[in-house]
């Protein structure tokens, strides 16, 4: 029997996936192998870089896998691979090749949280079975609870959300805090801008988050749980949902879960859009169906969290590695890792990078061996400039210190923090004052405004990067920034105000120069800020008048045949003319 | 109802009970029942949330502050396409400004708005996780990437086209 199976996460699906497993089902339901060929569906399996992704499986179980598929190319795999057995080898990606891109991409990861994503269909309960899905949960109600929490706290397992709080001592308070009704939540509301790693894992993965709050329930004696799962990922919700109808009719969800003598039910409850609540107490306020509001710590969620009862709440991720840590054990997973940061962490690799995608690396790990050994290096031929880590809670690690392991703590005395995960790769033409300034507005719109310096400070912050980036600033405002920064964190009750002023703290403490050029010389070195740029036309120029048409203002002018020039009063900088001359006749100064 | 442009209901208190009774009317339901109205109508009609307040555990104040204070909700209708483009980290260093500008120009109205024909509006949103395809939007349910300023008239025509056949 083939199969064929088509990677169906969500950034497949953006890349053309769905059209692609059409193409399939229609050619094998037309053709003379209906019956001796299947096609299934996976999820992602991290190589956004070479999506649609589609394999398939010969009668002998030999895998091919093949990148970059679109309709044509996959009714060319169906007649040459899946009817006549020749793989069509120039489409091949093959991980197994060393020196090649799959490889150098996949061999350095360690899959823990994405050990079965993009491997095994993601809507089938017995998928998730046969590569030994809820093993682990039989595995610790046969333990005493107590053991279970120790197991967690020896594994060394922190907080994947971004704080990086031992999980088994989390768990540890939830279950010392008296009281009948305790309640299980799982924090799915990825809300940073250019992260994807929860997404992908509950895409690609429902039962594993499943059965890791399914464990710390039973370790914490929790009755209910639920799943804030952030509603801009209907598909995520969806196989959510899916999962636990398929829990819930095989006993590993509901009433006395394999006879162990405990209940537990689980409810995923939608997000509405609001980055606080990402913060545990907002969410919590949240799912209560309040205004997304942080409170002040303590109480901490363990003594009094969600309707004023102990709860214990973990990061998806946190959750996807309770299974695999409680089958393999707390020292297999405390051997991974340094000396404080144990195990693996999944990044959403992305920017101006050759192979962008979804990586799991062991901690320990450089900044620099992710991006060019694994991602590849840039994409432009331009040399890298910095990486961004932890979104707008994070801040900027530039080239110079790549060398930088991945560990909470290292990563922590940077400036920046580890964060959820995104890691954003940035080269010479991405201006630093222009990342902060973005940052800052992101997190200007999304504060609460409960508190008074994070509703009003990071309002006068972006007023300022508003300014420098419009040619206005001047060289007092960096110490004005410096010092409404160190007034957030200190004036702020949520994680949200205490990190608002990371990517500017970072941006100036490594790349202050750019700032002052800004200020000074009233320079973007790297072409971004629209006030500060002035678009020209070369002698190179042929007169070919493709910028004249795109131009919304008419700003260009001249004899077709001979050089243009731009007015630049009329010039609205939008850099339409720049993206379509062919000549390079056009240049940003 | 079918006949007419508006799709709000004409018996609000109908309408009131039957999500009422759909989500439940407790104070922990306030987003399900305002993400069913929407669900319904693409937008959050005040009428029909002032039946629901009559009937439900929740005062007008405090369903208005729940709304009001999560971006997932609009008291505007909605255009018959929906592009909300991704200004993330990663589309915005790929060039989502430029993105916006462009459609903002070829439509003739600003984000937020809904063009005068009722056919598009236009958003933005903080990520839409497809970071690897920069720049991105979202037309309708369909995620389109790699976007091009210069292509969008042609990115617009070819998605209507599909989602109309």
């Amino acid at each position: 029997m083939h199969k064929v199976i088509v990677g169906l996460g969500s950034c497949g699906i953006a890349a053309g996936a769905r059209a692609v497993y059409e193409t399939f089902k229609a050619q094998i339901a037309g053709g003379e192998l209906a019956e001796k060929v299947k096609l299934e569906i996976t999820s992602c399996v991290g190589m956004c870089y070479c999506e649609p992704l589609v394999e398939v499986v010969d009668n002998d179980g030999r895998r091919t896998l093949y990148g970059r598929i679109d309709e044509k190319k996959a009714a060319r795999i169906y007649e040459e691979h899946v009817v006549r057995g020749r793989p069509a080898a120039d489409l091949v990606v093959d991980p197994s090749a060393a020196g090649s891109d799959a490889h150098a991409f996949l061999s350095r990861q360690k899959k823990i949280v994405l050990r079965n994503c993009g491997v095994i269909d993601p809507e089938s309960l017995d998928a998730y079975i046969a590569v030994g899905g809820y093993e682990a949960l039989r595995k610790a109600v046969a333990m005493d609870r107590k053991a279970v929490i120790e197991t967690v706290k020896r594994s060394g397992v922190r907080g994947r959300g971004g704080a990086g709080f031992s999980t088994g001592l989390k768990w540890q308070f939830a279950f010392d805090a008296p009281g009948e009704k305790k309640y299980v939540v799982c924090n799915a509301d990825e809300g940073d801008p250019g992260a994807f790693m929860d997404r992908s894992t509950l895409e690609g993965d429902p039962h594993s988050v499943l059965e890791g709050m399914i464990i710390c329930a039973y370790a914490v004696g929790a009755q209910k749980g639920y799943i804030y799962c952030r509603a801009e990922y209907p598909l995520a919700v969806h196989r959510l949902k899916i999962a636990i109808r398929q829990a819930s009719a095989r006993g590993f969800l509901g009433k006395n879960i394999l006879g162990a003598g405990f209940d537990l039910a689980l409810v995923v409850k939608e997000g509405a859009g609001a980055f606080v609540c990402g913060e545990e107490t907002a969410l919590m306020a949240s799912i209560e169906g309040h205004r997304g509001m942080p409170r002040k710590r303590p109480p901490f969620p363990a003594q009094s969290g969600l309707f004023g009862c102990p709860t214990n709440i973990n990061n998806v991720e946190t959750y996807a590695n309770i299974p695999w840590v409680i089958t393999n054990g707390a020292d297999k997973f405390a051997a991974i890792g340094t000396e404080k940061s144990k195990g693996s962490k999944v990044f959403a690799l992305a920017g101006k990078i050759k192979r962008g995608g979804l990586v799991e690396v062991p901690m320990g790990i450089t900044i620099g061996e992710i991006v060019e050994e694994i991602g590849g290096g840039s994409n432009t031929g331009r040399p890298l400039k910095a990486v961004q880590l932890g979104g707008p809670s994070g801040g900027c690690i530039p080239a110079s210190m790549f060398d930088t392991k991945v560990d909470y703590d290292e990563v922590t005395r940077t400036g920046a923090i580890m964060g959820s995960g995104g890691m954003l790769v940035m080269d010479e033409t991405t201006c630093m004052v222009d990342v902060a300034r973005f940052f800052l507005q992101f997190t200007q719109t999304e504060s609460c405004g409960k508190c008074t310096f994070c509703r009003i400070g990071t309002m006068r912050m972006l007023e300022i990067l508003n300014r420098i980036t419009e040619g206005r600033g001047a060289m007092a405002d960096l110490d004005a920034l410096e010092s409404l920064s160190s007034d957030i964190i200190k004036g702020s009750l949520c994680g949200l105000g205490q990190t608002a002023p990371n990517p500017v703290l970072t941006t100036l403490k490594y790349f202050r120069d750019e700032y002052v050029e800004h200020i000074g010389q009233k320079k973007c070195r790297a072409g971004v800020c629209k006030a500060l740029i002035k678009y020209r036309i070369k002698d190179n120029c042929n007169g070919c008048t493709a910028c004249v048409k795109v131009c919304p203002t008419n700003a260009i002018t001249g004899q077709r045949k001979q050089q243009h020039s731009i007015t630049q009063d009329k010039c609205v900088k939008c850099g339409r003319c720049y993206l379509k001359c062919n000549f390079d006749a056009i240049v940003v100064e | 109802m079918s006949h007419h442009e508006c799709t709000c209901p004409k018996d609000f208190a109908a309408e009131a009970r039957d999500i009422v009774g759909a989500c439940g009317g407790g104070r922990e339901q306030a987003i399900p029942v305002l993400q069913e109205i929407q669900k319904r109508y693409g937008f959050l009609p005040k009428e029909l949330m002032r039946e629901i307040c009559k009937i439900a555990d929740f005062s007008e104040a405090q369903l208005y502050g729940v709304a009001t204070f999560y971006s997932q909700f609009r008291f505007k209708p909605r255009g018959k396409f929906a592009l909300k483009v991704c200004v993330g980290t990663a589309c915005h260093v790929a060039g989502a400004g430029a993105v916006v500008d462009a459609l903002c120009d070829e439509l003739k109205a600003k984000v937020g708005d809904t063009t005068g024909d009722g056919r598009f509006s236009i958003e933005t949103v903080a990520c839409l996780g497809c970071c690897s395809l920069a720049p991105v939007m979202m037309i309708g349910e369909d995620t389109v990437g790699y976007l091009d300023p210069l292509q969008i008239k042609k990115t617009l025509t070819k998605a209507s086209e599909k989602q109309n056949a």
